[in-house]
């Protein structure tokens, strides 16, 4: 028995993203090629890129597939930085996923850029009034800002429209992994500059990812080779992935409201729970408005990498924090900027409710919920008198 | 059994985890971080902290089929070995971290955090061997005398001792290498780790000088007369001969050895090989690995004073504090700080830190 809780990391692939992986699979042709299997094959990509376009407000020609939402972020960071020479200055959310606040860190070692974090309420969404300030102190400097549309541990929707009001000149990259196909998200109406998309979080392949950026704009590329996507974004059009990302994503938008409903009632039901399973638990997550599946909880006196090992001995998989490249847990940046301890955030847990979850298998996590967390308070105690 | 089996990422911890779900027990594999920078330690195939060696370690388990978690005990290892190492040198004793890691670490915050969590006891790729009798579960020798580790688990306590399992002391190491590989695991042929984990470049005495300081002082002989320079008492051994540095020739011309280290005066005392000479050793902090030995009652057994040090005949008697052993032949150059373990035939009785010597 599997309870698959981790849908914020990657969710299921969906029966139309497989059918159209699977038909284009079997199609020869490059899509650069001018002969004709090429050309059929080019068609494939456009009509997928079309269909992308609609469903998230853009126009084709703004889609720029990349291998993943950690290229597209990089593309972004990178990319404004290089092609803003006289500006070195990147402004971030201090939450971001560390698919931006590594790239910006990198080029803060090695291209003298300044990072500005711009610090979080604890509404969980990003402190306006210091991003104000800072576009009015520092703006001719700033070579890009770059917010996440939705916390990928907390499910807090930030205020993209008013970065977007606030930025004026400055261009706007927003991450949108984790909000499209979830929540409402539309490029051209929340007037940013570019936005990152991923396949493998709407029930799409993985390995297939967009970069929404406006027309006319260039950006200094990361990956230089046949010139395709713009010549910002050189290789090989992946195709099969294409078309199974666009009907993956067709497949979320249509349904998207109902899943929304049906994602938010799982949410509450399970919060409402666990408060009753477990007393002193304290919820982290935001719950309006914010993505619909998100719950993030606290366990006094845990370590999360307990409770996690003792969740999947009961098939149950959550997550917490991230690891390091040696895949050591480490305590989750996102809680420490909401202001949470150290000790806190480690005894965190990320539970990401999806469209295949039920009520009967939320009934199973919260009747093991009391017994996880007190093998994980023995564990903690024990290890702790050392 | 509800089993954790410590994963190092070598080729024995990896046959361990293999036989003891072959055995029907439940494992699960954990590898542990013992350095929250795993670049900072040893690289390559030499250690046993590198993200090399955790992903080696996942791979293992997950052909073995076993769930498998990384455990973060760099705190631990950083507070518990690696201080301890550094002040140990620092008071010119000489320190084993492997003992240290084994009675801090794997046999004490894994093993705790294993139970705490509902498991029964923790295995590891350890070469010793394990006997229940009347009088409780007994550590012996592996049967594999190159590869013998009861040395460094003579540190284990009854209590320790009981949530132990080493599932290869009965094997020789190259047979453990051949069933890795009938087991499709790719470690097979991984080098062996050596030295110090956590020294990288196995250079120890730069490894100190870089955290102690290389401040200069005497090297005297048994008179406290000056010979030569040094740069750090620490980075020299109880009876080393080479590298000393020393112009001036001994009177007869035979080599001088390292007989003392006084780090509050930061001086090396040399001399001849017959002043090394020891025959009584005293250790203190004693630990029974298994039934405890009568207070004060002279026993004949033999003592072992390194990891692959040869077992020396003699008489012991235990005070309740302290380990007094008398050595039926003279051993040359033994330096307080170091693991003394009491063997009964093959039997490990229990260890003691060397405090002093005569």
């Amino acid at each position: 028995m599997t309870i698959y809780l981790d849908h914020a990391a990657t969710a299921p692939i969906n029966d139309a993203a497989i059918d159209a992986l699977n038909t284009q699979m079997r199609k020869v042709g490059n899509a650069s090629s001018v002969h004709n299997p090429g050309r059929a094959v080019r068609k494939d990509v456009e009509d997928a890129r079309h269909k992308l376009s609609e469903l998230v407000g853009a126009n084709p020609s703004e889609i720029i597939f990349t291998g993943s939402g950690t290229e597209a972020n990089n593309l972004a960071i990178k990319g404004f930085f290089w092609q803003a020479p006289k500006r070195n200055v990147i402004v971030t959310s201090a939450f971001e996923h560390h698919a931006i606040l590594d790239p910006v860190q990198w080029l803060v070692e090695h291209e003298g850029a300044e990072q500005i974090l711009i610090p979080i309420t604890k509404a969980g969404v990003i402190d306006l009034d210091f991003l104000g300030n800072i576009v009015a102190t520092r703006g001719s400097d700033i070579a890009v800002i770059s917010v996440m549309h939705s916390n990928n541990e907390l499910g807090s929707i930030q205020p993209i429209a008013e970065v977007v009001r606030i930025a004026g000149d400055i261009p706007v990259h927003t991450d949108a992994v984790q909000s499209f196909g979830k929540v409402e998200f539309d490029f051209a109406a929340l007037g940013v500059t570019a936005a990152t998309i991923s396949a493998h979080k709407v029930g799409g392949p993985l390995g297939i990812a967009t970069l929404i950026l406006q027309r006319g704009l260039d950006l200094t590329p990361i990956l230089h080779g046949g010139g395709q996507e713009r010549e910002i974004r050189s290789g090989t059009l992946n195709a099969p992935s294409i078309v199974a990302f666009a009907a993956a994503a067709e497949y979320a938008i249509t349904n998207m409201k109902a899943n929304f409903a049906k994602i938010r009632e799982l949410r509450d039901y399970f919060i409402a729970g666990l408060k009753s399973a477990v007393s002193d638990v304290s919820i982290n997550s935001i719950l309006d408005p914010a993505l619909p599946g998100i719950v993030n909880a606290t366990f006094p006196g845990t370590e999360s990498d307990a409770l996690l090992l003792l969740l999947d001995t009961e098939g149950i998989s959550a997550s917490a924090g991230s690891a390091c490249s040696a895949g050591v847990p480490r305590p989750s940046h996102v809680l420490v900027a909401l202001g949470l301890s150290e000790s806190d955030a480690d005894a965190s847990l990320r539970i990401s409710i999806g469209t295949t979850n039920t009520k009967a298998e939320i009934d199973q996590v919260l009747a093991v919920m009391p017994s996880v967390v007190e093998r994980a308070r023995n564990a903690f105690v024990v290890s702790g008198l050392d | 059994m509800k089993l954790i089996a410590a994963m190092s990422g070598g080729v024995d911890s990896a046959v361990a985890a293999a036989r003891a779900v072959e055995a029907g027990h439940e494992v699960i594999g954990v590898h542990l971080a013992l350095s929250s920078n795993p670049q900072k330690y040893r690289s390559g195939a030499r250690g046993c902290c590198t993200i090399e060696d955790s992903h080696d370690a996942r791979r293992a388990a997950d052909v073995i089929g076993i769930p498998f978690y990384i455990w973060d005990m760099a705190e631990e290892f950083h507070d518990g070995v690696v201080e301890n190492f550094l002040s140990e040198y620092a008071d010119g004793r000489t320190p084993n971290p492997c003992l240290r890691c084994n009675e801090k670490i794997k046999f004490a915050a894994v093993l705790d955090r294993a139970k705490g969590l509902g498991f029964d006891g923790v295995i590891t790729g350890h070469y010793a061997q394990m006997q229940e009798t009347t009088l409780g579960r007994v550590m012996h020798r592996a049967v594999d005398p190159g590869k013998d580790q009861s040395y460094v688990l003579a540190v284990l306590n009854t209590e320790q001792l009981a949530g132990a399992h080493f599932p290869l002391g009965d094997t020789v190491k190259d047979n453990v290498r051949i069933e890795a590989k009938r087991r499709g695991l790719y470690v097979a042929n991984k080098p062996d780790s050596h030295d110090i984990c956590f020294v990288p470049s196995g250079d120890n005495a730069g490894w100190l000088r870089d955290r102690l300081g290389s401040e200069v002082g005497s090297i005297v002989d048994e008179d406290g007369k000056k010979l030569g320079e040094h740069k750090g008492a620490y980075t020299y051994t109880i009876g080393q001969r080479r590298g000393l540095g020393i112009t001036v020739p001994a009177a007869g011309g035979e080599p001088r050895y390292v007989l003392k280290i006084e780090p509050k005066t930061n001086t090396v005392v040399v001399g001849s090989h017959e002043a090394l000479a020891v025959t009584k050793i005293v250790g203190d902090q004693p630990i029974w690995c298994g039934p405890e030995p009568t207070l004060n009652i002279e026993y004949r057994g033999f003592a072992q004073v390194r990891a692959h040090g040869s077992p020396l005949a003699c008489k012991y008697v235990q005070t309740g504090t302290e380990i007094k052993v008398d050595l039926d032949e003279p051993l040359f150059g033994l330096a307080a700080g170091q693991g003394l373990v009491i063997y009964d035939g093959d039997r490990v009785v229990g260890s003691a830190t060397v405090a002093r010597t005569e």
